[in-house]
């Protein structure tokens, strides 16, 4: 069962938001809704989120994105179809049992943070605990706990404008991580931070998100981001979701000019792996023992060095030391390019589960 | 012009004798509940001024100048304390506590009703545009024009003297509520939403404490309204430094006039300058404040060792800075 999903989702603002829906589904184009003053804001979603996988919403602004992760913690109304949690379906929820909903199981990450100014640290990370009624040493302790996670342990007591934009928004992680829900809404969460920052929260994202396991989505219009973060990504445009699937598939077959336009952009040395581009290894061939050696899911960022040392070729290895394909100094440069060079029998290698983290941080 | 209103004439609306039989018919149906209202203010105002009344009237001036010192500057303190000497010495001390007896009383009042007045219109766009024109017409209305119900209702005295204070002073209090909780930035409520926070919750943990400053100039507002009203007040015999206005004017007693006139100067500008400090910063900022004043110039708060982010002194000026310009538009 997937821990967030929706279903024929809608959501249009303006007059006779009904109305609008019906003609959508009816298959009339979106300008003539839009003329007739209704804004389709979000349409025809269908979305899965797997359990412990971070799903990635990316899109510019005004795509839609902002309004379709505030369907999925109940802050915005659906005009129609279904938004569930787990098992629980959130359209007609009492208000009593939303609030509740809200408390257990979802939290959420602002892009400015929304931090209490006038709390400390401390206060803000234990926040959502406080709103549960958890009594105050408990929670102090949680807090507390989640600011060591998000390396903040020393800054319990500084109010937030103490603390630089980077550090705010880890408490806002914290005050997530603390309320300890197995869903993160996470929207635009690292877009008002500095590249170099931003770089360092997802990097910690990741890492916490291996030994926690969370069910992430994470809405973001930088699409380099969303190849980063991503489990899965879906591109928005116009309230519809174009495309969705794992960052090497969107890389490797964009499903129209829009999301090809964006691909122009993205670090591709970054998110495709060794696994995407190596060949199968031939028996006979001798140099085999000779190359330098990589696992599967080795970025082709960190395959750079070692290939140019080492004659131009890269063994990709399985854990116990198994051969099973090469990538080649052709090969690389093919995918590095965007040309379709990459063979089909490499499909079946290369699960993240059996990468060292050093492979994954780049 | 004459012509036409000869050639369209009006059929005169009879609104004055409509309001007088209304406050008539009021003052009939609810003369015994009136009465006891008047009994419990006059009490409380009489309880309020004797206890200001009570400390030596040197006392009381140093204790309101280390007050001032405290909360704005140790310059304000010394000011201050010469400004209240003055008072003292022309022998207006006593007009003066119950000039400032009946303001607080009429401060709290109108912060009691205001404020939970303020709190409904910030919540519902239609309770506001229904204020909007009843507060419109409390603060435009000439002053004097409360009185005269004030009186038909509760006679002459010191308790029509704090119900027209009260009406007078009320719609700043209503309207910076009202301004500061929408103001309140949408993502930090919104954030109390989304972690599954009641209304009543937001409205305590969030909208009130990040509108304090606005609601704290609100009431600086509500403060200066009720001094100007207070001094009307003396008109109807309400006690204090406004009934010696009166008595300067009806004997055309300049020396009298100029001396109860800048007393009011000076109470007003003393309260005015110490609740605009109340209203900038956290009690945590005024606590240091008042640390580093007692510690003789150490008043740094830690602030911005990253070297990353807005010093917090500038937040606090910025943040003042902000309510006095929501202040002023709505003055």
């Amino acid at each position: 069962m997937p821990a967030v999903s929706a279903r024929g989702l809608y959501k249009v603002f303006g007059p006779r938001p009904q109305d609008a829906v019906r003609r959508l589904q009816q298959g009339e184009p979106l300008a003539r809704v839009r003329a007739d003053g209704a804004t389709p804001a979000v349409v025809d979603v269908d979305l899965e989120v797997a359990p412990g996988e971070i799903s990635v919403v990316m899109g510019l602004s005004g795509s839609g994105k902002s309004t379709l992760i505030r369907m999925l913690n109940g802050l915005l109304e659906p005009t129609a179809g279904s938004v569930r949690v787990g098992d629980t379906e959130l359209t007609g929820l009492a208000p009593e049992d939303l609030r509740r909903l809200r408390q257990e199981r979802l939290s959420m990450v602002f892009q400015h943070f929304a931090l209490l100014p006038h709390r400390t640290v401390l206060d803000n990370a234990a926040y959502a605990l406080e709103i549960r009624g958890v009594d105050r040493a408990e929670r102090r302790r949680r807090g507390a706990e989640a600011l060591e996670m998000v390396g903040l342990g020393d800054r319990a007591g500084n109010r937030p404008a103490e603390l630089s934009g980077g550090m705010q928004q880890r408490v806002g992680l914290a005050r997530a991580l603390a309320s300890g829900t197995d869903v993160m809404l996470m929207d635009e969460a690292f877009s008002a931070l500095d590249p170099l920052i931003r770089r360092g929260m997802q990097d910690q994202l990741l890492e916490l998100q291996r030994s926690l396991g969370r069910t992430i989505v994470f809405i973001t219009h930088d699409l380099n981001e969303a190849m980063r973060l991503g489990d899965r990504v879906a591109v928005m445009r116009e309230g519809r979701v174009v495309q969705s699937g794992t960052p090497q598939e969107i890389l490797r077959a964009p499903a129209d000019d829009y999301v090809a336009s964006f691909l122009a952009d993205v670090d591709r040395a970054r998110v495709l792996t060794a696994a995407d581009v190596m060949e199968p290894a031939t028996p006979v061939d001798g140099e085999l023992s000779r190359m330098p050696r990589a696992t599967a899911a080795t970025p082709l960022a960190d395959l750079l060095q070692p290939a140019a040392t080492g004659g131009g070729s890269v063994a990709v290895v399985e854990d116990d030391g198994r051969v099973v394909g090469v990538v080649t100094a052709a090969s690389m440069l093919a995918a590095l390019s965007g040309a379709q060079g990459r063979p089909a029998t490499a499909t079946a290698t290369g699960g993240a589960s059996a990468v060292p983290e050093e492979a994954l941080r780049g | 012009m004459a012509e036409t209103a000869e050639l369209v004439p009006l059929p005169r609306v009879p609104l004055g004798d409509a309001v007088e039989a209304a406050v008539d018919w009021v003052g009939d149906v609810a003369g015994p509940a009136f009465d006891a209202f008047a009994t419990g203010v006059s009490a409380f105002i009489d309880g309020f001024t004797t206890v200001l009344l009570a400390p030596p009237p040197l006392v009381f001036v140093l204790a309101l100048a280390l007050l001032g010192a405290v909360v704005r500057s140790v310059g304000f303190g010394v000011v201050s304390a010469l400004a209240l000497g003055l008072v003292v010495s022309v022998e207006l001390w006593t007009e003066f506590l119950e000039t400032l007896a009946l303001i607080l009383a009429a401060t709290v009042a109108a912060a009691v009703i205001g404020i939970p007045l303020g709190i409904l219109a910030a919540r519902s766009s239609r309770t506001s545009a229904v204020f909007k024109p009843v507060l419109d017409l409390m603060q435009t209305m000439p002053p004097f024009v409360y009185l005269i119900p004030a009186v038909a209702f509760f006679s002459i005295g010191t308790v029509p003297g704090f119900v027209t204070t009260v009406i007078f002073a009320l719609p700043p209090g209503v309207r910076l509520t009202e301004l500061g909780i929408r103001q309140v930035d949408r993502e930090v409520v919104e954030a109390g939403t989304a972690f599954g926070g009641s209304s009543r919750q937001i409205l305590r943990g969030i909208q009130l404490p990040l509108a304090m400053p606005t609601i704290m100039a609100g009431i600086n507002q509500v403060i200066m309204l009720a001094l100007s009203m207070a001094v009307i007040g003396g008109i109807i015999g309400a006690r204090g430094l406004g009934a010696e206005v009166i008595r300067a004017i009806s004997s055309l007693d300049l020396g009298l006039g100029f001396e109860a006139g800048l007393s009011v100067v000076i109470l007003a500008i003393y309260l005015d300058r110490l609740t605009a400090s109340f209203g900038s910063g956290t009690p945590r900022t005024r606590l240091a404040r008042a640390r580093g004043l007692l510690n003789r110039g150490s008043t740094t708060t830690g602030a911005d060792q990253d070297g990353d982010g807005p010093p917090a002194d500038a937040r606090v000026g910025a943040q003042r800075a902000d309510w006095r310009r929501g202040a002023a538009s709505l003055r």
